[in-house]
């Protein structure tokens, strides 16, 4: 009996004809989807504390995470500058963190090439550190204009602003290690 | 049988003339939810705050994982539409959310100059044409881009001055009004549109067969069907993230606070509030659009303040719920349904018990 | 950021987001703060909700324009006239803070004689070399309380004898970004007069420098109304004062100019006359358009400054750490300890290996000597002068000026590492650039060697923004990074581990410094994720025994203490990660210091003794915010005091003291070596210490103020792919400005490739006034070609009434287009960049390129396609008497072409 109460309940024009909606148009229209309504939100394994990185307004964000997965990114209400709130851009970074576009392994472009290749990511690695090394050495210079500079014009880089200042704190110290001084970013910009 | 949940009200004897116009005290009680249930909530809109910067459509999107506006993220069927900044034209089964941008302009009491290019001597250094003439509206809905020519004085907040023309732009983000007497709803022949304990109406996608019936019963041309996909898609205001003690995603993100989630009666009151500040601060044009309860859709769960009339926005200026007659129409055709009916249930029942 | 940094002691934004909301009067000039920092506006949107007035100052009619309460339409490239025209109004109309400008600023300081004023000589200020374009500053500095001894005994004295010996042509720009934090060094106090009479008094100069920018000069250079400038001046003043303060907010609006630098310190002044700096509801809001791109000045990758705006040693200037160090021995404010915050900052480099024996290893950092910025760069690549090229996270075929130059410079590279998210144009140029269609570049013939390296996104690695206000803010790991996606963090520590490595038997003297590198970061994970909260640490610095240093007055000069990045000292206070720090906004005060950590030592607001009067008391109930508690003997209030805790207001310094202890009670600005606001700049910038309309590089009109047409110091990138429209042209009749829009982020590799951006703005559009429109026979919705001396680009129009002309006085109609820059061919919504139209002159300053005003033509229908394009583009360049673009394969080699010969670049 319980399985046709059951059974019957899932029936709207049973629950329209016995129930308090007579009109069908709410409780008794209630389907089984809208009854396992869960926000993903509510599921989700784990809510980890970041920040916005497109302007600088620096918006704090909530990144929920579910089986290892972005499932939603929104505002944190509780960040004294945004209030939980973003504008359109921050509000596509989960779009931009899952983007199907992202390219995630390395690509190789050989010199005079027509096509892209692939190259694992050691290789690449250590094909970039030749590189550098050959690079550094050929435009060393210990002075210039008979003033000691002790640098090497062969290697320059150019940084968003998006780089954490971890980030560039390592590359400006690995930088000046190495001799290169053209060191750019985009706040020169 | 597809057509009985609409049919039915005309035999419940349950004084069905009030349940399809006119002011309801409590939408959701009437909904079935007569235990305690919660209030009734809606979005406030105040486009007087807007910055249009399509937050809400963006957030809406992620949320409710839409697709692309060509829903195939094509980039040829993309396009710049040329109507100001507004490249989503319209709400439809994938824009639940959508910001209208509406430029007006007015020419002021000054002299106005014609314009050559520098050193052009022609054009540049002649006599300034005085008046207005050049600058009827007409040539100008021609020559730029959604020039609306102000249906009444600019107000004090925005009127901009300093320049030989005002112009305002108006901004204003449109989203499904959640109706006290929803079309669609009402209109629904397979119960697919349903109106949640929250006093919201939502399409159930399990529902859904795709008839469209929906589509021409909105007033407010909200509801839309998918191509590919057939069936009709419409904000839900968020039902899912209600139920986690949530806000919509819209109104989470909106940075101005033009959108404004909360119990109905609430923002009903903040709004009237609202409205007696612009008013007090001479902004003679503003007003609130839906919040009239004895409207023809019997107010709305999501309603504005317009800083000009809604046509000038897009939205239809006296909406009437388009199901407004049917109580009548269906006075008769209900008894046979309802006989109907009652043989199939107790057939089923029987049946059962047995 | 001189602007700010020579007129306050620091280049960083002196009020918060959030201060906004208590301003009175808000002016946004140089900045679309609506749509640019949206979520940043809900202050403004707040303000104006509790009465503020709200004016923007925009050559475009913006979602910025559309809820404020006044929109000013001045002509682009006007500002300084503007700003101008309100400092005299201010000081004409006396409606200064009298008392506030005679303490706090140096208002009563005299100039020496041998100053003259570009009012005396054309536009010109004394110091002029026209022969290298550059100043010889001098002339311009302070009439010094007592003579500093010109004997060798005094390092700083030596130092700067070292400069004008040796180095005569040594541009002080390598320099001018060191006053981030902490202003430009000066030699020593200036001479006062108190009752601001004296005729060399930096307020009287102020008075003359402004006399002729009235209402109706400003009226004529900016194309308003004069009652629409009085109205600003009204609403400006009405708001300021002791009960009351106006916010002024900029960006990039201000910066990319010519005369950028200046811009800022002519709001500067003006703020400083009013008396709006230090206190909750004024200062200048300097809004930063990258998550980080604050920190990446503090914590720079920069070729002129190292971490905390210390300078990078210059090689005429600076042989040893001594020398490094002379223009800050003995002098006032705190860059008094520069040697200390050096020191640390070797020791945190190299360990146990930096001695004082050695100099700290001083030796190990290579030499600057002149303009290496990246626009030279780019130049010096062309030449085939660079061998390899790093790209972190930055795409400059499509967001710097001039993309073809920058394509050629790609294409002349041995190779290339492009890190990115995205599969991005400055990667794919050497078979997707627009000159493979011209003809100019050829992929088979390109030598430079690709490596696209895939980047981790911010929720996939751990570390800290520094956003618009200083405050660092740290992201927690989310998830792992997919496939070979990496952090930059990854990146650059295992590249280093790999030289270290392969260097490790090297005896050459040059290889020391890498392998004497401290790189012992400890790593996690099964990809040796190196750990961004030990690189964190090592920034903020330790003391001798180890512990974590809560402040950067602990720092040493004998090599006891290190810290990666002096002004960030603090961030791991009391051995905790500050900036991870996340208490609810609503569970603490309004300054919500417990939020993140902003540099300095968590102050919020900068220079906030000058909130309180001289005395140490709030100007008024209503604005109080930091004040000196006379039962407790310390400053105290809502915010961290930006002062030394126990220094009475009436403390005068003794005759021996130095540093901090040199600065009085009453002198707010403790990073000034005179602890005063500069209304006028003895150092520090190198284009006048006084701000003085030029009109942009590229103009339609001419320079109403000055025989000087444009900025004298103007840097210039000369060469076949960096052609400059002439001014006053006829061929390139009309302005054009550069920006962004909401629905879009930069250059574009960050919302073209995304569905939901990508449909809100599909396609590249220039926005156009219905009356060009009309001139030129443009359609709303159809193409038009934009042409300059450097390409010829297309766009589909906008016709708006929101884009206006603008009629000058003389009867000059100035047209101005409006062009968004986020576009290129890859991505979901695609079209030509906006900057291929520009060309690449810079603030010599900040070697900033001046992107916001330039001239173009605009015809309608499509652009030429193929070499087609090239004809048509050097045809202009014919027409308007330019040298010749014509450029031999890949950028180099520039053919002479016939037309081109025998005519002078412009």
């Amino acid at each position: 009996m319980s399985r046709v109460k059951t059974w019957l309940d899932s029936w709207p024009v049973y629950r329209q004809l016995t129930g308090s909606d007579p009109f069908g148009r709410g409780k008794a229209a209630r389907s089984k989807g809208t009854e396992a309504t869960v926000s993903r939100t509510a599921t989700a394994d784990r809510v980890v504390k970041s920040v916005c990185p497109y302007c600088a307004v620096g918006c704090a964000q909530n990144v929920y995470v579910k089986d290892e997965k972005i499932v939603q990114i929104e505002g944190n209400p509780d960040s004294p500058v945004n209030r939980g709130r973003l504008c359109p851009k921050g509000s596509a970074s989960k779009q931009l963190v899952t983007s199907p576009t992202r390219v995630t392994t390395v690509k190789y472009r050989r010199p005079f090439g027509t096509e892209w290749e692939d190259l694992d990511l050691d290789t690449a690695m250590e094909m970039i550190a030749d590189r550098v090394l050959e690079a550094r050495k050929k435009g060393w210079q210990d002075e210039d204009g008979g003033k000691r500079v002790n640098r090497t014009m062969g290697i320059a880089s150019l940084g968003g602003a998006t780089l954490d200042n971890e980030e560039n704190y390592l590359m400006k110290k690995l930088y000046s290690a190495m001799g290169a001084i053209q060191i750019e970013n985009q706040a020169r910009i | 049988m597809t057509s009985i949940s609409s049919a039915s009200a005309a035999f419940t004897g349950r004084d069905p003339g009030n349940r399809l116009y006119g002011p309801v005290p409590d939408v959701t009680e009437q909904s079935g939810y007569t235990d305690e249930h919660p209030a009734r909530v809606g979005f406030f809109t105040d486009t007087s705050v807007c910055i249009g910067c399509k937050a809400c459509e963006v957030a809406c999107k992620e949320w409710n994982t839409l697709p692309m506006d060509d829903s195939h993220g094509v980039r040829d069927a993309i396009g710049l539409s040329g109507m100001s900044y507004d490249n989503t034209g319209q709400l439809g089964a994938n824009s639940w959310r959508h910001v209208a941008f509406i430029e007006q302009s007015r020419a002021v009491d000054l002299p106005m100059p014609t314009f050559g290019r520098p050193g052009d001597d022609r054009q540049g250094s002649g006599p300034s044409v005085s008046g207005c003439g050049d600058h009827d509206s007409t040539a100008k809905a021609q020559a730029s881009v959604l020039n609306v020519e102000a249906l009444s004085e600019f107000d004090p907040q925005t009127g901009q001055s300093g320049a030989d023309k005002q112009v305002r732009w108006l901004m204003s983000s449109d989203v499904c009004k959640h109706c006290t007497h929803a079309g669609c709803l009402d209109v629904c022949p397979t119960g697919a549109l349903f109106r949640t304990e929250f006093g919201t109406v939502v399409v159930q996608g399990d529902i859904c067969n795709g008839c469209g019936y929906c589509v021409a019963a909105c007033p407010y041309g909200v509801i839309d069907q998918r191509k590919d996909d057939g069936r009709v898609f419409k904000c839900t205001m968020c039902y899912d993230r209600l139920t986690d003690g949530l806000q919509p995603a819209c109104a989470t993100a909106c940075p101005t606070q033009s959108i404004q989630f909360g119990d109905l009666d609430e923002l009903q009151a903040r709004a009237d509030a609202r409205l007696a500040t612009l008013k007090d601060q001479g902004v003679e044009t503003a007003r609130l659009y839906g919040r009239d309860e004895s409207d023809g859709v019997g107010g709305v769960g999501a309603f504005f303040l317009l800083l000009d009339e809604p046509e000038v926005y897009g939205l239809p200026p006296d909406p009437i719920v388009t199901t407004r007659d049917l109580p009548a129409m269906w006075k008769a055709a209900g008894q046979a349904a309802a006989m109907m009916i009652g043989v199939a249930v107790t057939a089923i029942l029987g049946s059962r018990r047995r | 950021m001189p602007g700010l940094g020579a007129s306050f002691g620091r280049g960083g934004a002196t009020n918060t987001q959030q201060d906004l909301a208590n301003a009175d009067c808000i002016v946004i000039e140089g900045s679309n703060m609506a749509e640019c920092h949206p979520v940043g506006f809900q202050w403004v949107a707040e303000a104006k909700a509790r009465g503020a007035k709200v004016i923007h100052i925009d050559p475009r009619f913006t979602r910025t324009s559309a809820i404020a309460d006044l929109h000013v339409p001045l002509r682009m490239g006007s500002d300084i006239a503007f700003l101008g025209g309100l400092i005299r109004y201010v000081l004409d109309n006396e409606l200064y803070f009298e008392e506030y400008v005679t303490a706090y600023t140096n208002a009563a300081a005299l100039i020496g004689e041998e100053f003259v004023d570009a009012e005396d000589l054309g536009g010109l200020f004394s110091g002029f070399d026209p022969e290298t374009s550059t100043y010889d500053e001098t002339s311009w500095q302070y009439d010094l309380e007592e003579p500093p001894q010109s004997d060798a005994d005094d390092p700083a004295e030596a130092a700067e004898q070292d400069r004008t010996d040796d180095a005569p042509s040594v541009t002080r720009s390598d320099r001018a970004q060191a006053a981030g934090s902490g202003g430009p060094p000066i030699p020593g106090k200036p001479k006062r007069d108190e009752t601001l009479q004296h005729p060399r008094s930096v307020f009287q100069i102020l008075k003359r420098h402004y006399a002729r920018y009235t209402p109706e000069m400003v009226s004529e250079v900016c194309g308003i109304e004069p009652e629409v400038f009085e109205q600003v001046a009204k609403w400006v003043t009405e708001n300021s004062g002791r009960d009351r303060t106006t916010a002024w907010v900029y960006s990039v609006g201000w910066t990319q100019h010519s005369v950028g630098a200046q811009y800022i310190r002519t709001c500067s002044i003006l703020q400083l006359l009013l008396g709006n700096i230090g206190r909750p509801g004024g200062g200048i809001m300097a809004l930063r358009g990258h998550a980080s791109i604050q920190g990446s000045t503090d914590i720079p990758t920069l070729y002129n400054i190292l971490p905390g705006y210390l300078p990078m040693p210059h090689a005429l200037q600076h042989d040893d750490l001594d020398d490094y160090v002379a223009d800050a021995a003995g002098k006032a404010g705190f860059w008094g300890h520069k040697r200390a915050y050096m020191v640390s900052l070797l020791k945190a480099w190299w360990g146990d290996a930096a001695t004082a024996e050695n100099d700290f290893a001083f030796d190990y950092l290579p030499r600057i000597n002149g303009d290496h910025s990246s626009y030279r760069t780019i130049a010096d690549m062309i030449e085939g002068k660079v061998s390899g090229y790093f790209l972190v996270g930055e795409n400059p075929v499509v967001g710097h000026p001039n993309g073809r130059m920058n394509r050629f410079g790609l294409a002349n590279l041995d190779w290339l590492v492009v890190r990115d998210l995205q599969m991005i144009e400055s990667a794919t140029f050497w078979h997707q650039a627009p000159e493979i269609e011209t003809g100019e570049l050829s992929p088979d013939s390109i030598g430079t060697e690709v490596f696209f390296m895939p980047a981790a996104t911010h929720v996939e690695k751990e570390g800290t923004f520094t956003q618009t206000q200083r405050m660092l803010q740290w992201r927690d790991k989310a998830v792992e990074p997919p496939d070979d996606a990496r952090s930059d963090l990854w990146f650059y520590f295992h590249l280093g581990r790999i030289l270290r490595e392969r260097l490790k038997d090297s005896t050459d003297p040059r290889d020391r410094p890498l392998l004497d590198l401290t790189w012992g970061y400890p790593v996690h994970g099964e990809r040796n994720e190196p750990d961004a909260d030990a690189v964190l640490r090592e920034i903020n610095g330790t003391g001798p025994d180890g512990q974590l240093l809560n402040s950067y007055m602990q720092m040493k000069d004998d090599g006891s203490t290190s810290g990666g990045c002096w002004i960030y000292t603090g961030v791991y206070a009391d051995g905790v990660n500050q900036a991870r720090r996340r208490m609810p906004a609503a569970e603490q005060g309004p300054a919500a210091p417990e939020w993140g950590w902003a540099w300095p030592l968590n102050r919020r607001i900068l220079y906030n003794r000058a909130s309180a009067d001289p005395d140490g008391k709030p100007w008024s109930e209503r604005k109080q915010y930091v004040w000196w508690d006379e039962d407790a003997g310390e400053w105290t209030g809502l915010d961290v005091p930006d002062f030394e805790k126990n220094k009475r207001p009436d403390y005068v310094p003794p005759d021996d003291a130095r540093a901090q202890d040199a600065l009085r009670g009453d002198d707010p600005f403790v990073m000034q070596g005179d602890g005063k606001g500069w209304l006028y700049a003895p150092a520090g910038l190198v284009d006048g210490p006084l701000p003085t309309h030029y009109e942009p590089a590229e103009s339609v009109v001419e320079n109403a103020l000055y025989e000087v047409q444009a900025n004298p110091t103007i840097e210039r990138i000369p060469g076949p792919w960096n052609r400059e429209n002439p001014s006053r042209s006829d061929v390139f009749p009309f302005q054009v400005t550069t920006y962004r829009l909401t629905e879009h982020h930069t250059a574009g590799a960050m919302s073209r490739t995304l569905p939901y951006l990508a449909e809100l703005q599909p396609e590249f559009f220039v926005e156009v006034s219905p009356e060009l429109a009309r001139l030129r026979g443009l359609t709303n919705g159809e193409y038009a070609t934009l042409v300059s001396a450097r390409t010829a680009i297309e766009a589909k129009v906008l016709v708006t009434e929101r884009m206006r002309p603008i009629r000058l006085r003389n009867g000059t109609v100035v047209h101005q287009i409006g062009m968004p820059y986020h576009w290129s061919y890859s991505g979901i919504s695609t079209g030509d960049s906006a900057n291929d139209l520009l060309g690449i002159v810079l603030d010599a300053n900040t070697h900033i390129q001046e992107d916001k005003v330039s001239t173009a033509d605009i015809v309608p229908g499509r652009r030429p396609r193929g070499p087609a394009l090239l004809e048509f583009v050097e045809s202009y360049r014919q027409r308007a008497g330019v040298a010749s673009g014509r450029v031999g394969l890949n950028g180099r080699d520039p053919v002479a072409a016939e037309a081109g010969e025998g005519s002078t670049q412009t």
